[in-house]
């Protein structure tokens, strides 16, 4: 049972890696606030996984306040923000996908090694994972830079995020448990935030592309 | 420790009442009350570490230094000046019809959470709530840019929030990996990410985590520092952001987040010894110097004009702490004290300059000296005073800088010579035809606040010609702190 559980953790962190590389390839909308759900339910399963196996049992709580927000309050958010904004079902232009899941693979190599001489310090049980966590951090960013639309720029912050708990559960089990919370209340301003600017954005250009903000530029 | 909850507890309170009243005609009056008790329980808080020494309080999560307390004290005096500058400025934004009631509420409510924030940040001893005020600290400001909602403001803001957001979680990755460093050698929980714990065992932390966590930490916080390559956000978020905000954004924020690198710089260095965050900090920072030294040439708006300037002096204060040593640190304390109050000062008058003439565009500034003259000598001394020219403090800074630049690392010092020589050139061409050309504008409806730009010049060009001997010890202290 306890063999099972300790591969489940790779098998969690491998399922974290490919939702990335899914989100980086989804051109619509509503998919991607899916997948964005399917990431915080891993990340949950992943969390109580290593809080079972090493019986720190305030990773309980730290999942459950995960499920409570990656899982229900920022789908809910999100798929009312699409809503209302009514763009649930837009299909975003993209880079061509082969290139993006080239570039994509290439930062995964780049994570794998920046993280190897570190994984092997790390005295947790699933410090193998700290490179998967790196990787979608990476990903998360050039979701961030790459799309042209405010909603998947703002997913991509708040995937960032997950990854980054991630990192915090594959490498040291946990972060504590104040700064969790702080670092969670963090995401969820920034979230609200960024959908205020959505609908300011809207009114402003009538459209939500980024592309239009590029009157500014480095004189 | 009653000091310190004050500290804390007026910004918080200002910001909820503030909030809660909403436009009322007082709410620039409540936002001054708030900062000046912010200011004085800063002063008391500063008299007692002086008198008492650090000060470590509630469960250690508070750590109170000769480095903080003296940044403390900057933050709330410049929030202080600031709140009284931003009175009448405001006043004249909302009789142009660019501030409502709602955007008003905003405005105020979002200014004292982002004082408590930076102060929480400043005082704090963990290094992750550091991060998460340091997070919050940003999304107010991003609030304040935003706040005009015309498509530049709201470009500028998307711009700040997308961009403060990669660096800031690299800053995430960094205090993490910390984490890890501290978590193999004290065990886990709060007491690993306490600065105080980490400091005490330095010396046997993972160098190779370590390392990774500082360059992370570096690239992070060094993004909300404005460094090249990193500063894409700043020119764009000053310029299109009312002016009180540009103001505490280059007086405030950039010293906030240089803080937080010089906290992780002196835990790296004791793990490394050998040197690596020092060189990296002087290489970031020689390239700042240089590259915003250039682009203030292309400058058209005078509040990208300053902001380039600032990017400027925070690159010369980072090279300064790169470099290390009882010399440079000390005058990179001096120069961040110097650039704060000079900077600030030269925010308000142009603030008022801009809004006589109705443009940030410096080709339509034109003879502030005739129809202002208090607002046109603000900006011209202000300016000298920013340049490095004496009796102003920025030159005593600068030439401790530049002297003990000769001295640990010769080829730089005519490197930084150049950028500042360059940056002369082009702020003063820029600032002289507006101050004593030729004009045809009217007065401006309420009085502009000069107090607070007076306060500044003075304050800088006191320093300059003499620190009195508690600031100097004061300085020295917190300089052999950072070390290096």
């Amino acid at each position: 049972m306890i063999a099972l559980l300790t591969q489940a953790i790779n098998l969690f962190a491998a399922m974290l890696l490919i939702l990335a590389f899914a989100m980086i390839t989804q051109r619509r909308i509503l998919n991607l606030v899916h997948l964005f759900t399917a990431q915080g339910l891993t990340l949950v399963a992943a969390t109580l996984d290593v809080g079972y196996l090493t019986a720190q049992h305030q990773m309980y709580l730290s999942a459950a306040a995960a499920f409570a927000l990656k899982v229900v309050v920022l789908p809910f958010l999100l798929h009312r923000l699409t809503d209302r904004l009514q763009v649930r079902f837009d299909v975003e232009p993209l880079w061509n996908t082969p290139v993006t899941m080239l570039v994509g693979i290439l930062l995964v190599v780049f994570a794998f090694n920046l993280a190897s001489p570190i994984a092997a310090l790390s005295a947790s049980i699933a410090r193998a994972t700290l490179g998967i966590a790196l990787a979608s951090v990476l990903l998360s960013f050039m979701m961030m830079i790459t799309r042209a639309k405010a909603v998947p720029q703002v997913i991509g912050f708040l995937s960032m995020e997950n990854s980054l708990f991630f990192a915090a559960t594959a490498a040291t089990n946990g972060m504590p448990m104040l700064v969790e919370l702080g670092i969670a209340l963090d995401a969820l301003m920034a979230f609200l935030i960024g959908g205020v600017f959505m609908f300011q954005i809207r009114e402003q250009f009538d459209s939500l592309d980024i592309r239009h903000l590029e009157r500014l530029r480095e004189e | 420790m009653l000091a310190l909850t004050l500290l804390l507890a007026f910004p918080i309170l200002g910001a909820v009442l503030l909030a809660w009243l909403g436009a009322t005609r007082i709410g620039a009056e409540i936002n001054v009350a708030a900062s000046a008790a912010t200011t004085a329980s800063a002063l008391w808080l500063a008299a007692k570490v002086a008198s008492d020494g650090s000060l470590l309080v509630y469960s250690e999560l508070f750590y109170i230094d000769s480095l903080n307390v003296f940044l403390v004290t900057l933050t709330a005096f410049v929030g202080l000046t600031t709140s009284i500058f931003s009175r009448p400025y405001m006043r004249i934004e909302r009789d142009h019809g660019r501030m409502t009631p709602l955007t008003m509420r905003v405005y105020h409510a979002a200014y004292q959470l982002f004082l408590a924030m930076m102060l929480f940040a400043l005082t704090t001893n963990n290094l992750g709530a550091l991060w998460v005020a340091m997070e919050a600290a940003t999304l107010c400001t991003v609030l304040l840019v935003s706040v005009y909602r015309t498509a530049a403001a709201l470009e500028a803001a998307w711009k700040y929030f997308i961009l403060c957001g990669v660096g800031i979680a690299q800053a995430l990755f960094g205090t993490l990996l910390l984490y890890l460093a501290a978590d193999r050698l004290i065990g886990g929980g709060e007491g690993a990410l306490l600065w105080t714990h980490l400091n005490a065992v330095k010396t046997q932390l993972e160098p190779t985590i370590l390392s990774l966590a500082f360059v992370f930490l570096l690239l992070g916080y060094g993004t909300k520092t404005g460094l090249v390559p990193v500063h894409h956000w700043l020119p764009d978020a000053h310029a299109e952001g009312p002016t009180p905000i540009s103001a505490v954004l280059s007086g405030l924020l950039l010293n906030v987040a240089l803080y937080a690198i010089l906290r992780c710089k002196v835990l790296a260095d004791g793990a490394l010894r050998n040197g690596l965050p020092g060189q990296a900090m002087v290489a970031f920072g020689l390239m700042s110097v240089l590259l915003a030294a250039f682009l203030l040439h292309r400058q058209r708006d005078i509040k990208r004009l300053f902001a380039y300037s600032s990017i400027e002096h925070m690159g010369l204060i980072t090279f300064a702490f790169g470099l290390g040593g009882p010399i440079a640190n000390f005058g990179g304390l001096l120069h961040m004290t110097m650039h704060s109050l000079t900077k600030s000062a030269i925010f308000f008058a142009v603030g008022h300059a801009a809004q006589k003439a109705g443009t940030q565009v410096m080709d339509e500034i034109r003879g502030l000296l005739q129809t202002s003259p208090t607002v046109g000598w603000g900006l011209m001394l202000g300016s000298l005073a920013i340049l490095g020219m004496p009796p102003f403090g920025v030159f005593a800074s600068e030439f401790l800088i530049l002297t003990s630049a000769m001295r640990q690392l010769p080829w730089a010092a005519p490197l930084l010579l150049l950028g500042l020589a360059v940056a002369f050139a082009a702020v003063l061409a820029r600032v002289q035809p507006m101050v004593f050309g030729e004009t045809s504008v009217k007065r401006l409806p309420h009085p502009p606040a000069l107090i607070p730009v007076f306060t500044h010049l003075g304050l800088g060009l006191v320093l300059g010609l003499f620190i009195p001997p508690f600031l100097a010890d004061w300085y020295a202290r917190a300089a052999t702190l950072i070390g290096g």
